[in-house]
């Protein structure tokens, strides 16, 4: 059975809320960088980049794409096949990086993305903005920018695109 | 993917899988920090029997990118030297816990040898005249980078030189055939080998002939003692028949490019400074053989933890 918990506009909606506080908390957006984590992150790493510049035209604001299959801890686990080509074009150190994923769950893949620009360089500050905060967490890690929290069992289907927000319960 | 023994083996998929694999460990090399934690705990052994510059070392930094261990045997300081045979060598160094084993050895077939004696994944790193795949990923991945394109449906591969006992040759027939080049070699009768009827390419005596209708020149190392073995009468008149000088250069079509898989022989085959090839890619085969290493190491051994493995040992 399949939910639709966010609509388009809802996301559009989040968002443009998002990049408000991103701006907010920065005062402007000086020495800013999105990163999304590859592949569910990276449309709407661009999404955020877009709104950012059209609110902040001065701001300039890079966006770059990070693939965390090397960094991952369950690497030994289960095969891995790299999705995307990780893709920084920009100088990491002294940003202020906000990581871009659409689905937080147990963190372990915003841990290997923390991981993962420091081999790009030293950001000045490292934020994480999620469109969906599924919960379930399995390390500290805590969202600083989050479109929606939404309450999911571990078996559910969380799927997110720019035309909404999805959640399949298992059939059982 | 157990092993990478040779390019046959490997097949099309595989072959295709670990060039788009290579893309990724190009980006990781652009990094500042180009080192990523994909094989920490991992421990990687070169078994070197037979000389080798680049190879040896690209293989060793490709583990230590990906935070593997890395132990060098070295043939000249080991218990080899005391009567040990391969076979006790490579079951004493599989019980101190590796998790793959990169080979080169004078003698076809060794690789498969030690693969019965171990549970370690092999990797070939030169088996006598008979396979080479890690050259030939690296070359495949080079012509696709030069050219921009993922298969080579129309391009003309013309490898010159000592076929009969090359495992570069070997390897490179058999993987840019799966990707659909057209092959020709050329070479004097004694140094072709003698089921050359049998493979997928066209055969021919004279450079002059088919240089002006070649994408990819590659020229191959002329070993010096095929001279004293009678293959050829001497270096002198090899090279005017089959090295690469000014005048066959200007033969070239201007997009095609220049290949060897190192050493080069200055003087015999290559009688240009290859650094004035306007269209070499010698060094982006050497700048891409630590990519191409990383490639196949990261598909042997990230996830599945290798048996043979001390961790699987009950205490």
């Amino acid at each position: 059975m399949s939910t639709m918990v966010m609509s388009a506009d809802d996301v559009r909606r989040a968002v443009t809320r998002i990049a408000h506080e991103i701006l907010e908390r920065q005062r402007g957006g000086s020495r800013l960088a999105l990163v999304g984590l590859q592949r569910g992150g990276a449309w709407l790493a661009d999404m955020l980049g877009d709104t950012l510049n059209a609110i902040e035209p001065a701001a300039h604001v890079p966006v770059g794409y990070i693939d965390v299959s090397m960094h991952r801890d369950d690497i030994s686990l289960r095969p891995v096949v790299p999705g995307a080509i990780s893709r920084i074009d920009f100088a990491v150190d002294g940003t202020t990086l906000v990581l871009v994923d659409d689905v937080l769950y147990t963190g372990r893949t915003v841990r290997a993305a923390l991981e993962g620009v420091n081999t790009y360089g030293r950001p000045r500050a490292v934020q994480l903005a999620v469109l969906v905060d599924r919960g379930h967490r399995e390390l500290p890690i805590r969202p600083d920018y989050v479109g929606k929290n939404i309450p999911t069992q571990v078996s559910d289907d969380v799927r997110a695109t720019a035309e909404g927000v999805v959640i399949t319960k298992a059939t059982s | 993917m157990k092993h990478l023994r040779s390019i046959p083996e490997l097949g099309a998929d595989g072959l295709t899988r670990l060039l788009d694999l290579t893309n990724h460990m190009v980006e990781v090399n652009r990094r500042p920090v180009p080192k990523v934690p994909a094989l920490r705990g991992r421990t990687v052994v070169s078994l070197f029997f037979e000389d080798s510059t680049r190879t040896r070392l690209s293989f060793e930094t490709a583990a230590k990118r990906l935070s593997a261990d890395t132990m060098t045997f070295s043939v000249s300081t080991s218990s080899v030297n005391k009567g040990e045979s391969l076979r006790d060598t490579v079951e004493t160094i599989t019980d101190m816990g590796v998790d793959a084993f990169v080979v080169r050895h004078k003698s076809a077939g060794i690789p498969w040898q030690i693969s019965d004696w171990t549970t370690a994944a092999v990797v070939n790193a030169g088996d006598g005249w008979h396979q080479h795949p890690t050259q030939a990923l690296v070359d495949c991945f080079t012509v696709r980078e030069a050219r921009g394109c993922e298969r080579f449906d129309g391009l003309t591969l013309t490898i010159v030189g000592d076929i009969k006992h090359s495992r570069v040759a070997r390897s490179n027939i058999a993987a840019f055939s799966m990707l659909g080049a057209q092959i020709v070699l050329v070479a004097p009768p004694t140094l072709l080998p003698p089921d050359v009827a049998h493979w997928p390419v066209t055969v021919s005596h004279s450079l002059d002939d088919v240089v002006g209708r070649t994408d990819i020149l590659y020229m191959l190392r002329l070993q010096s003692e095929r001279m004293s073995q009678g293959h050829v009468p001497n270096l002198r008149e090899y090279s005017e028949r089959f090295g690469l000088d000014a005048r066959r250069l200007a033969m070239l079509p201007s997009d095609a490019v220049v290949m060897h898989p190192g050493p080069m022989n200055r003087g015999v085959e290559m009688l240009i400074d290859p650094s004035a090839l306007p269209n070499s890619l010698i060094h982006r085969q050497v700048a891409n053989g630590v990519s191409v290493r990383m490639a196949v190491l990261f598909d042997l051994l990230a996830g599945e933890s290798s048996a043979g493995n001390l961790r699987e040992v009950a205490p």
